[in-house]
């Protein structure tokens, strides 16, 4: 399989396209930028947010119990799913249950991270992606590149071929009104047909037992007020402990996400209306073993706002399909080594550690840091390529003591001005874009025992 | 007072004149500034590459050479910053512990503790500023465009102080050149990129050259410049404050 720098590569070839995702994301973050500095108070809600989660994760397992027993007692019916698959299957059988072959389903990255789609297509169900990005990118067979904003790696024209061939809109016809008005059309009548609809859950109130969901397009609402069943499937540690908390939490999430003050739809579900099922799965999948994990447990914080994906500059210039994973940018890096060190051991040197992603979390996950962190972890658990540790070993032997240190310097430095074609060449990483900096025949030690030294 | 110069490796084999700058400018400020000989690396290309437990010699060394100071000074913020959070010592944990709270990068050391309000310098050039990641969100050199606070910039405030010399920002003011140490060379693609990009906003400035407190990121820039056929040059931030142009 390709790894981060090869794929980042592929995307890079077409530098204008690199320029305008670049751009794009960074005015998300721009208009982050303005939201956040319009609130005085918003350093001190994001150290609330972090301090209300870290609490939450010291005690989840008593905040989940409150949770289930509430929604319990609201009528909800509460499954809980160790994995991915016990996940999907549990979708499955309620569908069984009704004998339906249709849903609709608005945005969740869980169901994504579970491949739910794929899994239920197999079973021969139809399964409509109801956010307009993502039923952009399900048109298109692929998945989504970002989280938030799941088709912005697409420029409109690609959007209104994709139009023109799956909703017959005319073609070449780029018009954004003109193209979501189709798109409403198409997705008003997946909303009538399916008697089954899923949503995903921002947050899950212990202490109330129910849940609110945030959408821009209300999606999550036309399904779930049109279906006889809905299903709300929710990692883990999507619980909070109280409804005021929301009041924290719903503050920050559209000001980190799109600069928005709040999302256009942030609705409450308590208890399934008369007549209809509401069923919530509570997923686990792996994110137990990241609880246990003390360097990686505050990134079970995550919120999803993606204001770490449009500020990473290796995000915006690699693209989310380069982290070739469901939860893509700086959150993704530190989530997936979790599921799979092997697959993903590439995922944490996808950065510059510059820390720009931890500042602008808005639940203060310091996720540079665990990065170098995973970074530390890939190196004994995964395989790292034994020319990569000898390299490393080498390096520690000459930088260890002045002695080898001295001669590899003046080795290196002579090798350089008289042997340029030894680091001169296509060899070396370094030199395909950039000039070598100029080797000096003292170095400053060298220098200093000449002129300083007493 | 008396200064322990720590002169990071690359400095010490590529940018000698760094160091001599850096000696000088704390000499002309009235310091006793010491060179412990023996010194090599901070250990920071292992860590931050996966391998810490590699960096534990260069740990040692580090030590061993400079436990004797009540003040470190490198004109280098990743490497003050790899100090400051990563030196360990398994003999010797207390001298770790001091070296890790006495450690400055030079603009600080500077600002803070010589507290300097003037500066016999100039450098009648166009200047553009690189906030290096390290020394900016790591040290906190200067505020950050991602938090909600005033605005201040410690390498700034001693630009200031330098006759003829025309400051200014990239547009964005604080995003990564894109060196990261072995990120240079294995994500070489997106490396480059993000060098070219801030390439492209200093000289919109049309600057004479760009500085910083990290000749690592200032490396990289250098080497995409010198590669496009480019006028500007690169500088660090020493050698403007050492200079009597
Ligand atoms: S890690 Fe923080 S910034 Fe990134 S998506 Fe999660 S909450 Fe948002």
């Amino acid at each position: 399989m390709k790894d981060h720098a090869s794929l980042a590569e592929q995307f890079i070839k077409d530098e204008a396209r690199t320029d305008w995702h670049d751009e794009t994301l960074w005015f998300v973050r721009q208009k982050r930028d303005k939201a956040a500095y319009g609130l005085p108070e918003w350093e001190q809600l994001r150290t609330w947010a972090s301090e209300i989660k870290d609490h939450t994760l010291s005690a989840l397992d008593n905040y989940l119990v409150e949770f289930e027993t509430n929604a319990i007692a609201n009528g909800i019916k509460v499954h809980w799913a160790v994995d991915a698959a016990a996940h999907n299957k549990i979708v499955y059988d309620i569908m069984k249950a009704q004998g339906v072959k249709k849903l609709v389903k608005s945005k969740s990255m869980l169901t994504e991270e579970c491949h739910l789609n794929e899994y239920l297509q197999q079973q021969g169900i139809e399964v409509v992606d109801t956010d307009l990005g993502e039923r952009i990118v399900q048109f298109r067979k692929e998945p989504p590149s970002h989280i938030v904003l799941p088709a912005i790696h697409l420029k409109k024209q690609e959007v209104s071929d994709t139009f023109h061939e799956h909703l017959q809109t005319e073609k070449g016809n780029n018009d954004p009104q003109y193209l979501t008005h189709a798109a409403r059309l198409h997705l008003r009548e997946k909303f009538i047909e399916s008697s089954v609809a899923i949503t995903g859950v921002n947050f899950a109130v212990a202490e109330t037992g129910g849940f609110v969901v945030c959408t821009n397009e209300g999606n999550a609402d036309m399904g779930a007020h049109a279906a006889k069943v809905h299903i709300a499937c929710m990692g883990f540690e999507k619980i909070i402990p109280k409804a005021a908390h929301l009041s924290v939490f719903l503050r920050l999430l559209a000001r980190s996400a799109t600069g928005q003050p709040i999302t256009t739809y942030s609705s409450h579900f308590n208890k399934p209306r008369h007549g209809q099922e509401l069923h919530v799965v509570i997923v686990d999948n792996g994110r137990s073993r990241q609880l246990g994990r003390e360097d990686f447990r505050n990134s079970l914080k995550c919120i999803r706002c993606a204001a770490c994906f449009n500020t990473c500059p290796v995000y915006r210039r690699s693209g989310g399909y380069s982290y070739h994973t469901a939860v893509a940018g700086p959150i993704g890096a530190i989530l997936n080594p979790n599921l799979d060190v092997q697959a993903y051991s590439d995922l944490p040197f996808a950065s510059t550690l510059c820390g720009s992603c931890t500042n602008v979390c808005p639940v203060k996950i310091d996720i540079h840091q665990q990065l170098w962190k995973w970074r530390q972890v890939v190196t004994e658990e995964a395989k790292v390529p034994i020319s990569k540790k000898m390299g490393m070993r080498f390096m520690a032997w000459i930088l260890d003591c002045n002695v080898n240190y001295k001669a590899a310097g003046k080795i290196g430095r002579w090798v350089m001005r008289n042997l340029p074609f030894l680091v001169k060449n296509k060899l070396n990483p370094w030199y395909k874009q950039r000039e070598m900096p100029d080797a000096p025949k003292e170095s400053f030690k060298e220098w200093y025992i000449k002129n300083k030294k007493a | 007072m008396k200064v322990g110069l720590f002169i990071p490796c690359y400095i010490d084999q590529f940018y000698p004149q760094v160091g001599i700058a850096t000696l000088q400018l704390l000499e002309k400020l009235g310091c006793v500034v010491e060179f412990p000989l023996l010194q090599t690396c901070c250990g920071q290309p292992m860590a931050n590459s996966g391998f810490a437990k590699l960096s534990k010699g260069c740990d040692t060394n580090f030590v061993n050479n400079f436990s004797n100071y009540e003040y470190i000074v490198a004109p280098s913020g990743s490497c003050v910053l790899h100090v400051k959070e990563h030196l360990q010592s398994e003999d010797n944990p207390e001298l770790a512990k001091h070296i890790r709270a006495s450690v400055y990068e030079l603009t600080e050391f500077l600002t803070d503790v010589l507290k300097i309000t003037t500066l016999d310098a100039s450098f009648p050039y166009k200047v553009g500023m690189h906030n290096s990641c390290h020394g900016q969100r790591g040290l906190h050199l200067s505020s950050m465009s991602e938090t909600v606070a005033p605005a201040f910039s410690k390498p700034g405030q001693l630009l200031q102080m330098v006759k003829g010399l025309q400051l200014s920002y990239p547009q964005r003011v604080d995003e990564c050149c894109g060196f990261g140490g072995t990120f240079c060379v294995f994500e070489e693609a997106v490396s480059v990129k993000m060098g070219k990009d801030r390439i492209k906003e200093h000289t919109a400035n049309e600057v004479d050259y760009i500085t910083g407190g990290d000749i690592s990121c200032l490396m990289h820039l250098e080497g995409i410049l010198k590669r496009q056929g480019s006028n500007t040059k690169t500088i660090h931030l020493a050698e403007i404050l050492n200079s009597k142009l």
